[in-house]
């Protein structure tokens, strides 16, 4: 697979900068954009495979950049949520909106770009801090016990609760016995019931940052 | 005989005690005699020429509302406050009788006025003085009986205070109807109605006018004030998120450019400002002595990386009230964070905590070198002591799994006694 393109969305110029110049020895960057109405046009111009996605911006930030790339669009790209945002419902938000994954500034540069490459590989990117909220979501007993999107299988709860304790995927993998792609499958499965489940703690979030579900 | 020697001094009317609007009793309660004998001479008061009526009148609306100990509602808002009204036209009407019978008497005329008018202004006056005399009783029962009760069956709380609301309105505007038809019938009475009507005619002109001409200015004047409010409460906010930047973060920035030299000292800075600042814009009270299990382990984190300089991340899931045996899970949690810190080699530790229920665990785990658990040295009494003696003292457990080169990972359980 070739390496894939990357535009990096951020309302901050230094921000851009360091990342630029942390991925560009592993990944093409395909540009920057500064803000939402920027980074719609940069995706339209230069079709970039995976977009990292600063969460807060002015303007309706991440979440209006998928929205706004959805209704124009047929083909967008994988989406990587990147934030200092602590905020359960920021984060939730975004994922809801398309998001294929979230992870936090701090993350290493090195990390940063196997994140993209498995974002473009079609996996989902969970970082322990939106394992953590995800568990939280999850909590409880499910309001529609009919529905399997509204609850996490024994599996999954145990495949987050290694992500959130610091785990790779290879680790997890090892630790349960299983193989690493069974582990990708699984936190597949736990982005696409994040995404699609009507859980009231998500739906709450999300309608928190006025995202309409 | 004094009820309640904190309340004594003060002249209150005491609703839970009373019969009627408390006077009787409260002016028992302030002079310590029986309230029996303070209603005896309204009575007499009343009948000897309608003193006692006029005072207890006056006494209702001058003396303010103080209830005595535990309040027993005799008259609950809603359906009393129409009784109340009812009670107070009767009363009148039956004095107004007596009067006449006695031979002190103006008019018929002027009977259903008075009666009308006192009834009407009892209500408001009720309605009022209820209002501001803080919430009434969770009971809405509805002079018409078109308010079904389910809504308190219901539950909804929201659908209860606006019913309350609505039904506060209705009785206020019978209030008002019931005053308004008691000048109206005093005007047919005193056959001035048509004189009346000239100038209600007139008045509502006037009126209309008037409204016409200054609504605009009104309307810009309620605007304006509205804008000038809104302008007020954006600059303090502005004035209070200045404040705190100021005492935070531009405190920060001006010791980091001192400390330019130190990349560690640097980064520790940054990092206490950030979770400061975090806790600042989530709502959090600062990470300091903390009643809850979460931002107590988060507190404990913020200690051990400004201490030893490392990176820990902090996740937990659910939250729970610290007692004793859950700070020991705090303690015996930090302990290993300090340990992670000291022999991970630098690299970032990861809490994991989670609280459900009866349940409650937290990994601690850092990727360093890692070591042989069983060849820990006797002397080197941190893990044992104070990770897994301390949790088997609380009656719960601690499991140290570590992997040479695959780093370490502290497991503290707690589970709930019974």
């Amino acid at each position: 697979m070739t390496a894939p393109r990357v535009l990096i969305v951020d309302d901050h110029e230094l921000f851009r900068a360091g990342v630029r110049s942390e991925l560009e020895a592993h990944l093409e960057i395909s540009g920057e954009a500064g803000g939402v109405d920027e980074a719609v046009a940069a995706i339209a111009a230069d079709r970039p495979d995976v977009v990292l996605l600063d969460v807060h911006m002015p303007d309706g930030g991440g979440v209006e950049v998928i929205r706004r790339t959805a209704a124009l669009t047929v083909s967008p790209p994988c989406f990587l949520a990147l934030s200092v945002s602590d905020a359960a419902e920021d984060v939730i938000a975004v994922v809801r909106a398309g998001a294929r994954g979230y992870v936090t500034k701090s993350i290493s540069g090195e990390e940063l770009a196997d994140a993209v490459r498995r974002v473009h590989g079609g996996d989902a990117v969970f970082s322990p801090r939106l394992a953590g909220f995800v568990l939280d979501a999850f909590a409880g007993p499910a309001p529609q016990p009919e529905s399997e999107l509204d609850a996490l299988t024994a599996r999954e709860r145990e495949v987050l609760q290694h992500i959130a304790r610091g785990y790779m995927y290879k680790e997890i993998a090892l630790r349960l016995d299983i193989s690493p792609k069974t582990v990708e499958a699984h936190v597949s499965s736990v982005l696409r019931k994040l995404q699609l489940s009507s859980r009231h703690e998500l739906s709450r979030w999300a309608a928190e940052r006025g995202l309409e579900l | 005989m004094t009820a309640s020697g904190a309340s004594t001094g003060l002249l209150r009317r005491d609703r839970g005690a009373g019969w009627l609007g408390g006077v009787a009793a409260g002016l028992a309660r302030r002079f310590g005699v029986d309230v029996s004998l303070v209603r005896l001479a309204f009575v007499v008061a009343a009948a000897a020429g309608g003193v006692g009526l006029a005072a207890y009148g006056l006494g209702w609306l001058l003396m303010p509302a103080g209830d005595s100990g535990p309040v027993r509602r005799r008259l609950p808002t809603g359906r009393g406050a129409v009784e109340v009204a009812l009670g107070t036209g009767l009363l009148l009407l039956a004095a107004l009788l007596t009067f006449r019978e006695l031979g002190i008497w103006f008019s018929d005329a002027i009977v259903w006025p008075v009666v009308l008018i006192a009834s009407g202004g009892a209500l408001i006056w009720r309605q009022s003085t209820e209002g501001t005399a803080g919430p009434g009783p969770a009971e809405p029962p509805a002079p018409s009986s078109a308010l079904p009760g389910d809504a308190r069956s219901a539950g909804e709380v929201a659908a209860v205070e606006s019913r309350r609301a609505a039904l506060a309105v209705s009785r206020t505007g019978l209030g008002i109807a019931l005053v308004i038809a008691a000048g109206v019938v005093f005007l047919y009475a005193a056959g001035a109605l048509s004189a009346a009507r000239d100038v209600a005619l007139a008045v509502i002109a006037v009126v209309v006018v008037l409204g016409v001409i200054f609504a605009p200015w009104v309307v810009r004047l309620v605007r304006s004030l509205t804008r000038e409010r809104a302008e007020r409460i954006r600059s303090q906010e502005r004035a209070e998120v200045a404040a705190h930047l100021h005492d935070s973060v531009l405190q920060t920035l001006a010791m980091v450019q001192r400390r330019a030299g130190d990349p560690s000292e640097v980064a520790q800075l940054a990092r206490r400002q950030e979770r400061e600042l975090r806790a600042w814009l989530a709502g959090r009270p600062a990470p300091g002595q903390a009643a809850r299990l979460a931002p107590a382990l988060e507190a404990a984190a913020a200690e051990v990386e400004e201490s030893h300089g490392v990176p820990v991340e902090v996740v937990v899931v659910g939250d729970r009230e610290l007692d004793a045996r859950h700070e020991a899970v705090v303690a015996a949690a930090r302990e290993a964070m300090t340990n992670a810190a000291k022999f991970g080699g630098g690299s970032p530790v990861d809490v994991y905590a989670e609280s459900s229920g009866a349940r409650t665990q937290v990994f601690v785990r850092d990727r360093g070198v890692g070591f042989d658990p069983d060849a820990i040295p006797d002397d080197r009494r941190g893990v044992r002591e104070s990770i897994v003696g301390r949790m088997e003292r609380h009656g719960g457990q601690a499991r140290i799994t570590s992997e040479p080169g695959a780093g370490t990972e502290v497991e503290i359980l707690l589970e709930e006694r019974g």
